[in-house]
């Protein structure tokens, strides 16, 4: 146990270096980058003297290590600074948006793996069947056609032609007012509030965009599930635990598909942080205000502030979801943090 | 059962912000007076004279707010309702005087005008308004100056009731400048309770809150997703709205915002792409309306060398091919702006260049000017603005290659945009949108014409034409002088056309379930006219 605990801390450790990088690169790149600042937000109508005017109540007339020293201090004392776009603090606002994509990426993989899982497994199973054929078919679909695509397509169809879901209006219906705040998914804190109208509001709401995400999810998902399947189930073990004479599902479950499960968690990491920042599109079709597009919204207005503090949250979230898949193989996999490979 | 939140909307009139305990709101048999409208813009701020509040935030103080003056309205000759340049009306001001020499303005306010929270409106409530508005610099500062209004020693409260302005020299554009969403009036005392050393104009207060006396009060503001605005009963800037409960809605996906307004779930969408428009004429009630005093063009950088050959720049005007840059970029919304007679005898702007598609002609003048076999240079545009730059530089492209000049077209990244073609004035040949929101020519030759000012991406810089501008931008339009200056202006940029008109764009509204719909040179919806519709 020992050996894990160790292994749990220099993974925190080996952390450290990685967002002290992120924050002098994040740093750099925003300012590297070729808009001005002080030009956008001065307006319709600018004259020099006004566009300097701009630059000099931003602080962006100062040298830049000054910006920077500005920039590391509020951050020590927990500040991600003020986003000029919106006017509100980027802490503030990250707190708000995160949820809200986090809420939606999860209840999609959710989805995704209760469909992509069991489907690479059946079609690792029975190979050549047309169980393999419909996997074939939905993991081709799912990396082909784009999000945005088959988010239009499901509002096209339920929304427009037959009228089930309700309008794609975002994370909840303006008839209802939001749960309140807990933890910022609509789903938990209407729970916890007991308030089931405004629950199944907000699940009406997050089912198409789920959908959507999951289709495209569902695509890694289904085809790491089948190979390593199909590896686990010729390996030696399981001929072994064949020959001993042990059950099919005994066979099937505790042996090839427990260890068919590591490369699908190390997937599922990476679909899951690639999917939460990459999931604009799906936020710009069905109006979610989630943090993709709000990363967006600042790249394109030169909001330093907030792209900073967009990058390094998503720096933290990846440092912490490693972790979570390293903790979720030392769970699965006895021989982690034991120097045994 | 069929129950649709349309159906529901109707029979509920229950306000969300009265009803702090309910969960949803029940249906109930009170008439529908709620207004649901989606824009595709995001409200960032409910103050308009904050640094970094974007334009769709201008309607919170069109709204909102009140100002001194605001303009009447006309119907145009598509049966459209617009705001009338020419007609100013009382605001809260009740009644207003200007001296004999023009230069100083007196203003009477209106005796029952209140704030949202009781208190009067009182002359010293203007006054430290308008020095706000003209010491906080940035776009209100620079609007303010446009009408001649710049330090606070111009501006005083001669009693509870008296407002004065002194102008340094008399303008046409004092008064309109008044009436536009600018110079709103802010209820001071309470302003002032939260303002600090560090901000004295309590710009972290009305960022987030509204505290005017305008038609309207924000309810509610969800950053990033919604505005609800309820009716404020005590207005007396106008008469009373007739819709009780606005909620703004924020949709950034055109398609989504199709369905919506198509499945009648809301009941405007407001500046929907011109390909929409078009589409959705047949089935709803769509106002495409010109926008005032705006044109989409064509610049030719001067500071470039082919482009400083007055025959390279009429060969291009030639050769662009309008008819069908309109049928595809423009999907026939908005007014043609090419094909003109030749000789100006209005002074109307926009107005149609005397250039139309003639690609033996745009040979001809190539032949004739230093770059006899063509040359090769770039076409900037903007990627935010691809909906009708893309279509219209390939286009062009395709057209000037006809004639021996090969364009590569470059897209330029929003945010670097304004700087490369406006502030740095780097680019060669760029497609370029300017509007002035006060509707005279002057006001659109000072921007986009005269040397040095910002819209002039093309670095155009006729001593004439400065010297002109210069003399036109404050003189009455009565003055028997203006209408010839003017009319010389419009003969020069058409002959050395450093800017090629291309169509005057066009603002799409569409309504379902909605009317009373009026156009405003601020292109932001003014909820005051809107009414619900049965059906």
């Amino acid at each position: 146990m020992a050996g894990r605990s160790a292994a749990i801390i220099g993974r925190i450790a080996q952390a450290v270096p990685v967002i002290i990088g992120v924050v002098v690169i994040s740093f750099i790149l925003t300012r590297a980058l070729p808009g001005d600042p002080a030009v956008q937000f001065a307006g319709l109508a600018a004259t020099p003297e006004s566009i300097e005017q701009v630059r000099v109540k931003l602080g962006l007339d100062k040298p830049m290590p000054e910006q920077f020293l500005i920039y590391v201090g509020q951050l020590a004392h927990g500040d991600l600074g003020q986003s000029i776009a919106t006017g509100r603090p980027v802490a503030e606002e990250l707190a708000s948006r995160l949820p809200a994509s986090l809420e939606l990426t999860l209840v999609a993989l959710v989805l995704s793996c209760i469909i992509a899982i069991p489907l690479g497994v059946l079609a690792a199973t029975r190979q050549g069947t047309w169980v393999d054929q419909l996997c074939r078919i939905l993991v081709t679909a799912g990396v082909s056609l784009p999000t945005f695509f088959t988010g239009l397509v499901l509002i096209y169809v339920f929304y427009y032609l037959l009228g089930w879901a309700p309008s794609p209006l975002g994370r909840l219906d303006f008839v209802f007012i939001e749960p309140d705040r807990v933890t910022g998914f609509y789903l938990i804190d209407a729970a916890l509030a007991g308030d089931w109208e405004t629950w199944t509001g907000a699940l009406k709401q997050l089912i198409l965009p789920a959908i959507t995400l999951a289709l495209f999810t569902l695509a890694p998902i289904a085809r790491m599930t089948r190979a390593s399947m199909l590896s686990a189930l010729s390996a030696d073990y399981v001929r072994t635990a064949k020959a001993a004479g042990l059950g099919s599902r005994q066979v099937l479950f505790t042996y090839a598909f427990r260890n068919a499960l590591l490369p699908v968690v190390t997937t599922l990491g990476m679909v899951f942080s690639f999917v939460l920042g990459a999931n604009v599109l799906v936020e710009k079709v069905f109006a979610w205000p989630g943090i993709g597009s709000y990363a967006v919204e600042a790249l394109v207005a030169s909001d330093y502030a907030a792209v900073q503090g967009f990058v390094l949250t998503m720096a933290l979230l990846f440092v912490v979801l490693n972790l979570i898949i390293d903790l979720a193989y030392s769970t699965i996999d006895p021989r982690f943090g034991t120097g045994a490979r | 059962m069929s129950f649709s939140r349309r159906d529901f909307l109707k029979t509920s009139g229950v306000l969300l912000g009265a009803l702090p305990f309910a969960r949803a709101i029940p249906a109930s048999a009170a008439p529908r007076d709620t207004m649901v409208a989606v824009i595709s813009q995001t409200i960032n701020s409910l103050d308009l004279h904050r640094v970094g509040t974007n334009r769709a935030s201008y309607q919170i103080a069109v709204n909102c707010y009140d100002r001194l003056l605001t303009f009447g309205s006309k119907t145009l000759p598509s049966g459209e309702l617009s705001y009338d340049y020419n007609k100013l009306e009382p605001e809260l001001a009740e009644s207003w005087t200007v001296s004999e020499d023009g230069k100083v303005l007196t203003f009477k306010l209106k005796k029952n005008a209140v704030f949202f929270d009781g208190t009067p409106v009182t002359a010293h409530d203007v006054k430290w308004s308008f020095d706000r508005s003209v010491s906080v610099g940035g776009f209100p500062t620079t609007q303010m100056k446009a009408g001649g209004f710049e330090r606070p020693d111009q501006f005083k409260a001669l009693d509870d009731e008296t407002f004065q302005i002194t102008l340094d020299r008399p303008s046409k554009l004092a008064l309109p400048d008044l009436a536009v969403p600018v110079p709103f009036v802010i209820n001071s005392k309470l302003a002032k309770q939260h303002a600090t050393a560090e901000d004295p104009w309590a710009t972290e207060y009305l960022h987030k809150n509204t505290i005017g006396s305008g038609a309207y009060k924000v309810a509610r503001w969800d950053n990033g997703q919604q505005v609800v605005l309820e009716r404020n009963d005590k207005w007396v800037g106008g008469p009373l709205p007739a819709v009780r409960r606005v909620i703004v809605r924020e949709v950034p996906s055109a398609a989504t915002s199709r369905a919506l307004i198509e499945r009648g779930d809301v009941q405007v969408a407001f500046e929907i792409p011109d390909k929409d428009a078009a589409e959705l004429a047949s089935k709803l009630k769509v106002y495409s309306t010109p926008i005032e005093n705006c044109l989409h063009v064509l610049c030719l950088n001067t500071k470039f060398e082919p482009f400083r050959d007055d025959n390279v720049r009429k060969a291009v005007a030639y050769a662009v091919p309008y008819e069908a840059i309109f049928k595809t970029a423009a999907f026939e919304r908005g007014a043609p702006m090419w094909g003109g007679t030749g000789t100006v005898d209005s002074i109307a702007w926009p107005q149609k260049s005397p250039y139309d598609t003639n690609l033996e002609k745009a040979k001809e003048l190539l032949a004739k000017s230093g770059f006899p076999n063509g040359f090769e240079t770039t076409l900037s545009i903007a990627t935010d603005l691809s909906a009708w730059m893309e279509p219209t530089a390939l286009l062009i492209q395709e057209a000037l290659a006809k004639i021996g000049i090969k364009t590569t077209i470059e897209k330029i990244p929003g945010a670097n945009w304004r700087t490369a073609s406006l502030v740095e004035k780097r680019l060669p040949l760029h497609l370029e949108n300017f509007g002035g929101w006060l509707n005279t020519p002057d006001y659109y030759f000072f921007w986009a014409y005269q040397a040095g000012h910002l819209f002039n991406s093309s670095n155009y810089d006729n001593p004439e034409v400065n010297k002109l501008v210069d003399e036109t931008l404050h003189m009455s339009m009565d003055d028997p002088e203006y209408a010839p200056k003017i009319r010389r202006v419009i003969e020069i940029i058409f002959n050395e056309i450093p800017r090629i008109p291309l169509w005057q764009p066009a603002l799409n509204v569409a309504l379902n379930g909605a009317e009373g719909y009026e156009f405003w040179f601020h292109r932001q919806l003014d909820l005051r006219t809107m009414k619900l519709t049965e059906g």
